[in-house]
This record gives C-alpha cells, structure tokens and sequence, in this order.
C-alpha cells in the first residue's frame, strides 16, 4: 500500500494531463495557468518555510561534531569537522551540500556467524545520491536553453560534455541515463531492504516516482516520441516574457511532462523535498562551535528577576549584624 | 526572525537564481524561427510538389531521426535508396538531397537551430552548400 498510492497517483496526474489536453482541450489551463501558478507556490512557499524556521527559536549551541574542538593553543583543532569561526562554517556545508559528506560517512552494521557485529563502509547510497542530485541540477541548467534567446556560453559548454559520447541524434545525454538509473537505485533500495522499507512513507514513494515520470517523458520527448521542439520553446518563451502563447500541433506527452513538473514545483515546499532549504537552516550545520568563547542565549530564557547577595545583604544587613552573621559591607 | 540577516541574504540568493530566466528575457523580443523556402531547387518544383522527403508536420520534428536512419541505412547496411510514405524514392544522403533542396542552410537549417540552441556536429566532417554571407 505504501508503494502503491503514490504510484498511482502518478498515473493519475498523467491520465489527468492526457484526458485534459486531449478531451477536453485544456492547452491553456496545462500549459500556462498551471506552471505559473506552480512556480509562484514554488517561490512563496519556501520563504514561508524558511521564514518559519528562522523564527524558530535555538536554545541551545548544538553544532554536530566529529573532531577535535578548539582548545589549548597546543591542541590541533579539526577546522573541519568541529568548525569554531563561520568561514569554517561555511566550509563544512559547503562540502555537505555539494558532496554529501555525511552519507559519505555512511556505514553498513552486520550481525555475521560468531556471532560477530562487524561495520563496514557503505558507500552505494551516497554514490547514488550523488549521481542523483548532479543529474537532476544539470538537468535543470540545461534546460535554461527552453528559457532563453541567446542561450550563454556556460549553458552550451555543459551541454555538449553533458553529450560528448555522441551517441545517436539527438545525442544521448549522460545525465539523462544517470537520472534514471540513480532514481530506480533509490527506488529499489527502499523496497528491497526490509529495514528502509519499514521506514518508507507514502511521502518518500511519491517524489521518486513523480522525478521518474518527469524524467521518463522527458527522455520519451528527446529520443523516441518526438514532439515538435520550435513550438515547445515558443510555448516556454511565452511563458517567461509574461506573453503566454499555446502553439497548435504539440502532442500531449509535452503537457504531461510540464504537469509533473509543476506538481513537483508546488509539492516541493511542504514535503521532504524542501530539505533543499532546509539543510541551511539545520542548526546542527550552521552553528559554529564556539560555546566556550561566546555564551549562547537561551531566546526562551524568561527574564527572571535575579535577587543578588548584595541585594539580600542590603535588605537585612542589620538583622544579620544583629545576630553577629558577618556582612561584606559594614 | 534570528539571523535576519543571513537568512534575508539566503532568501535573496534563492529568489534570483528562481526568478532568474524571467529577468534574463526582460526588455528581449521575442523573434519565432523562420525558415525560408525559396531555395532555387524548390522554386523549380511545381506549386503541388512542393513538398519534403516526408511531410511537414512529421520533418518538424523527426528530421534528425530521420537523418540518423538515413546514416546507419548508408553507412552500415550500403542501402543507399529510401521510399517515403508515397512511394517515392530518394538517395539518403545528408549533402545530396536533403542540402541539394535547402541549399539555404544559413537561412533554413541554422534559423532553427539557433533558435534553440542545437548546434549539429555533422558539418564538422560534411560540407555545408556554399553560400553568399549574409
Ligand atoms: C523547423 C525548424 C528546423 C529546421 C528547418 C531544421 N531543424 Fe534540425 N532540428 C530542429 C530541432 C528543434 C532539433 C532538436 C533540438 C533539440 O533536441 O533540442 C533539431 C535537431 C537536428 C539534428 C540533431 C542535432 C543534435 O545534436 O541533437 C540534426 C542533425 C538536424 N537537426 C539537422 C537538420 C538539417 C540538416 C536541417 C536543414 C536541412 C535542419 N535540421 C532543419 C529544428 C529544425
Ligand atoms: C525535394 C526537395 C526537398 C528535399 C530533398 C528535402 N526537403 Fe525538406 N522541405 C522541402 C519543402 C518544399 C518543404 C516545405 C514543405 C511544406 O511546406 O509542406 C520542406 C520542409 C522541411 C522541414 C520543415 C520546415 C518547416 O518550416 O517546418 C524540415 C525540417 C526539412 N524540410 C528538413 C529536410 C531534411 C532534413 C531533408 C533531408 C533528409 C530534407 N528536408 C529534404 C523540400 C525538400
Ligand atoms: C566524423 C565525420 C562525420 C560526422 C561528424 C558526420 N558524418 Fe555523416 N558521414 C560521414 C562519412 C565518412 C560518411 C560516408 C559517406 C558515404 O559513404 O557516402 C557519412 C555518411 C552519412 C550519410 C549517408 C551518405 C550521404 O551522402 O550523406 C548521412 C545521411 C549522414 N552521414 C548524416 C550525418 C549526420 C546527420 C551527421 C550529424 C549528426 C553526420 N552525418 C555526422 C562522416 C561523418
């Protein structure tokens, strides 16, 4: 059940999209009113959620740490893993949010004859991830080419590494196939692993199959159901000059991959997806460790009235004289 | 909001880089391709065979599969002859037919492809027809 509700909701958004552009003829609704209504909850909704966090108040000074802290002049400090100045900070995220650090740290507990416990480096989900999310970010550079006249240098330099097996024409792109492969990986990994798999929500089925929709019409349109690409860019141009145009003669596969799209755009900000966000904001992540240098606040800290000695003192200095307590001032 | 400050920068960074394509096309006019057909070879052709290897909606967007197939029939497989969908024969060959007819590439081929930023490898080993510079 857990994998079988979000599959079908896919099918159901792309029978959706079919019967919609095909029956009923909705070319502007699919191709205009929804992407613009999708990229404008893109947009709000993750300023809400980070605005939302950055409310969120941070009682406590609680970077992870896996190094040395900053100590004793004589004592090497791990910059790295235990970072007490922001540019160290901004180091260690830096790599996390381009390399995956964390999971590359990935391990593998096994239980062997013995019985023994014996770890192991895992490193299959990080390669995937990572084969994951490059892809996914070429991918969407490349495709400024749909959003733009006169497509810049860096755009066109990508692509043609991107294509430069020259295989077939149009020549195959090596992100598109890593894409699929590393999202079937996820996919697998999560169904045949029983621990993963009793971990697996409904929310984590939904967004691989929805990136494996956009990415098998994606791949459908370029290698094997051709769609007539001029009128595919007028449509997009239209799009971005705030001048929208449906032009006739664009088979339907088209509205389909651009209706997964916006559904993955609108969907982004309320679900595990918006950990784009997200990892910027994990204090966790982006908090130096400098709690012995600058001491941290407490933002729920209630200002207690604080009665100090001195205070105590000058309310009952004669008592105490009185009963020969000694006082600090006479 | 605690760190407002880099949370503003963030945010700012995040709403540029999404904003992006929209800002990049501000002020630009919009020009739709245009390929010409008024090659000599064509103007030739009577009015009603005035017509492509295959028809046009089908050329628009499966020219380059086409010509993939064309390559792989020629290069592999030495058949060098192709019949289209109305019986009609035609030698594949990239500069013999397909340029003999568009012999306008500047103004036909390239007016898509730049268009849409395809820059096709073929003409680094296949000779383009000669054209005046335009
Ligand atoms: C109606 C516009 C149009 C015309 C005219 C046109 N093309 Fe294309 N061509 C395209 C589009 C669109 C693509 C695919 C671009 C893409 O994949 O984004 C393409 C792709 C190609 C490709 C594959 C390139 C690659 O690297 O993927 C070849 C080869 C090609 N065209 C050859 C030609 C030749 C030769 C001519 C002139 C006889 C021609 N085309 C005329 C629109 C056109
Ligand atoms: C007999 C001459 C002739 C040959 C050979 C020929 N074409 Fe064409 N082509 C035409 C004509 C005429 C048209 C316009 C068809 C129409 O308007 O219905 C055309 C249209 C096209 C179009 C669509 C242009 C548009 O505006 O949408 C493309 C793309 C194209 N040809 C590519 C090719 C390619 C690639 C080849 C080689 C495989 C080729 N042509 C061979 C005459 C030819
Ligand atoms: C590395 C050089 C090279 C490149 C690049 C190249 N070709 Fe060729 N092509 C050849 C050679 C060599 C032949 C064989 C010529 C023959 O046997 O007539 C050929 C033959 C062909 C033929 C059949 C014969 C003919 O006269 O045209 C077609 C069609 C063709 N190529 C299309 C393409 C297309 C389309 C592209 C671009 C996507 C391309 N070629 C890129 C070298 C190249």
């Amino acid at each position: 059940m857990k994998t079988l509700i979000p599959f079908f909701a896919v099918v159901i958004l792309v029978l959706l999209a079919l019967a919609g552009v095909n029956m009923g003829n909705q070319q502007f609704l699919f191709g205009v009113i929804i992407p613009y209504a999708a990229v404008t909850v893109f947009i709000a909704g993750i300023i809400y959620r980070v605005v939302k966090w950055g409310r969120s108040p941070v009682p406590f000074s609680i970077p992870t740490t896996c190094g040395q802290q900053k100590s004793l002049p004589w004592i090497k400090q791990n910059k790295l893993e235990n970072p007490s100045t922001t540019l160290w900070v901004m180091a260690r995220m830096a790599l996390e949010v381009f390399f995956f650090r964390s999971l590359f740290r990935n391990i593998k507990t096994e239980l062997r004859e013995g019985p023994k416990l014996t770890y192991g480096s895992d490193k299959w989900l990080w390669m995937a991830g990572l084969a994951f999310h490059w892809s996914f970010l070429i991918i969407l550079i490349r495709h400024f080419r749909f959003f733009a006249q006169g497509v810049p240098l860096p755009i066109h330099i990508i692509e043609s590494l991107d294509s430069f097996l020259q295989i077939g024409i149009p020549l195959l792109y090596i992100t598109d196939a890593l894409l699929l492969g590393a999202v079937t990986f996820l996919f697998a990994r999560r169904v045949y692993l029983p621990s993963v798999r009793y971990i697996s929500l409904p929310a984590d089925y939904f967004p691989l199959f929805l990136i494996f929709g956009i990415a098998v019409s994606g791949v459908l349109m370029r290698y094997f159901v051709r769609v007539d690409i001029v009128s595919v860019k007028q449509l997009t141009m239209g799009l971005v000059s705030f001048t929208p145009v449906i032009p006739k003669g664009i088979s339907s596969i088209f509205y389909v991959h651009l209706f997964l799209i916006s559904v993955l755009f609108a969907y982004f900000p309320f679900s595990k997806l918006v950990h784009m966000a997200g990892v910027f904001m994990s204090p966790t992540r982006n908090m130096p460790n400098d709690s012995r240098e600058v001491r941290h606040i407490n933002p729920w800290n209630y200002p207690v009235h604080i009665h100090t000695y001195d205070e105590y003192e000058n309310d009952f200095r004669d008592k105490m004289k009185a009963a020969g307590i000694p006082v600090e001032k006479e | 909001m605690y760190n407002a400050g880099k949370i503003l920068i963030g945010l700012a960074i995040f709403f540029g880089l999404a904003t992006f394509p929209f800002f990049y096309n501000m002020g630009k006019a919009v020009a739709k391709p245009d390929p010409k057909l008024d090659t000599p070879e064509i103007m030739k052709l009577a009015k009603q065979d005035r017509k492509c290897v295959e028809p046009k909606e089908f050329m628009r967007a499966e020219h380059m599969q086409l010509l993939n197939n064309w390559r792989d029939s020629v290069v592999r497989d030495n058949v060098r002859v192709y019949v289209n969908s109305e019986g009609k024969k035609f030698d594949m060959s990239l500069q013999n037919t397909c340029m003999r007819c568009h012999s306008n590439k500047k103004k036909f081929c390239d007016e898509c492809h730049n268009y849409m930023a395809v820059k096709p490898y073929c003409w680094d080993c296949h000779i383009a027809p000669k054209e005046k510079e335009s």
